[in-house]
């Protein structure tokens, strides 16, 4: 049995990775999962998170703002709404959401959509982590 | 009979003309390319995400989930898709006859009918003509990509979803846009958007048995959004790509018939001239013959 397994992450854009890779971590709604070769078929919705590709050379990590994973014994497919590979991050340009959905939160504005900043605020959060590594 | 220099004037201003034409059908030659790519690239992930929704829609209660209830369609809303700006011959004209055609029809049929335009040539014409709009996105050709698309999808959606018990809630929702069918031809085009309508086809799409995380209800209500989100964004790129193939139409038009009024009016100042010259030497030929 081949000890890799197909990843290809796809955004509306466009196929944002495909490789064969050894280990997929990807941010579940009940927490993160791993996938290696030979998994069950399962269908998971996605959260905003961090997605790991371990590749023989190396690792990529992408953020994402959620979506679905489809997974089968020998390949993955991850439909995310937005993907970004952790090089092309504009981490000014998350810190300057992340300043924004702040903002509004503390703001004690009765039109501010409470729900709408705290998702923009956990996808800023999220796309500074991972392009921080950390 | 106008003067040679008139004319000559008047040549030099088609011609800048012309060239302003021809600059913007080169400039939205472009953006239809770009368009067209992204529609293309937007196909694996819609067509995935149709695919899986049709599979749940079939193992899931539709009647639960919000956004594929069906309930009797008394407040309607219509989103009115145009472009922000003009000079693309027929295409908003088009559009906004025929939302107000349908307007009408919904007016006579629902209790209530609500608008929504994305594009401020439909937001003018509409305003012009009394109607009250409950939303409108204006100005996202100048920032056209996938997250502005997002925003707008997400306060449709808000509004369909969240206030659905109040007086102020909706019950389905069209969208009426251009669907770019060649580069000469666009068709005005009435979808639901709201509720979400599965194609359900018998073929096997997915003959596996999957485990659904956390459950299937809820892996539904995490792909249907981002289904309408990628919904809305294929109908703008289409609406997009139809302005475009327009506006290029008609400026390819408009180059044409510069230069044939360039040619025209270069005929009549020849003819001028030589009426000219003809007229000069008549005088001298007459003052020679006025000296024998």
């Amino acid at each position: 049995m081949p000890d890799t397994i197909k990843l290809e992450i796809i955004s509306p854009s466009g196929l944002v990775y495909q490789d064969d890779v050894r280990h997929v971590q990807a941010p579940g709604e009940m927490g993160y999962f791993g996938v290696l070769n030979g998994h069950t078929p399962m269908i998971s919705a996605l959260d905003v998170g961090r997605i790991t590709a371990d590749r023989d050379g190396g690792r990529d990590l992408f953020a994402t703002s959620g979506g679905v994973a489809e997974v089968h014994a020998d390949s993955v497919i991850i439909l995310a709404e937005t993907a970004e590979r952790r090089s092309q991050i504009d981490v000014d340009r998350a810190e300057a959401a992340k300043q924004r959905a702040e903002q509004r939160l503390h703001s004690h504005d009765p039109t501010v959509d409470f729900e709408r900043a705290s998702t923009a605020l956990m996808r800023a959060f999220n796309r500074i982590r991972v392009a921080r590594g950390v | 009979m106008p003067s040679l220099k008139q004319i000559k004037r008047r040549i030099g201003s088609v011609n800048n003309t012309k060239q302003i034409t021809r600059a913007m059908k080169m400039v939205s030659a472009a953006k239809l390319r770009r368009a067209q790519d992204s529609m293309m690239a937007a196909r694996p992930y819609s067509d995935r995400l149709r695919a899986l929704i049709r599979d749940l829609a079939a193992r899931t209660d539709r009647g639960l989930h919000p956004l594929l209830a069906e309930r009797e369609p008394r407040r309607v809303c219509v989103v009115v898709v145009t472009s922000d700006r003009g000079l693309a011959g027929s295409f908003n004209l088009n559009i906004n006859r025929r939302a107000h055609k349908v307007v009408r029809e919904m007016e006579r049929q629902a209790e209530e009918v609500k608008l929504i335009a994305i594009g401020r040539k439909g937001y003018d014409y509409f305003r012009k003509r009394g109607y009250e709009f409950i939303q409108h996105h204006i100005g996202l050709s100048r920032d056209f990509t996938f997250s502005n698309v997002l925003s707008i999808g997400e306060a449709i959606r808000n509004r369909y979803v969240e206030t659905h018990d109040e007086d102020t809630g909706l019950d389905r929702v069209y969208l009426i846009y251009n669907e770019f069918k060649n580069v000469v031809t666009q068709e005005v085009i009435t979808e639901q958007l709201f509720p979400i309508v599965p194609e359900l086809k018998t073929e096997e799409q997915y003959p596996v048995d999957y485990v659904y995380e956390p459950s299937e209800p809820q892996v539904l209500d995490s792909i249907l959004p981002r289904y309408a989100n990628v919904m809305l964004w294929h109908v703008l790129l289409e609406s997009f790509a139809a302005e475009h193939a327009a506006r290029m139409n008609a400026m390819e038009n408009a180059t044409n018939n510069a230069a044939d009024l360039i040619e025209s009016l270069t005929l009549q100042y020849n003819k001028a001239r030589q009426a000219a010259i003809t007229k000069e030497i008549l005088e001298v030929v007459a003052g020679a013959e006025g000296l024998e």
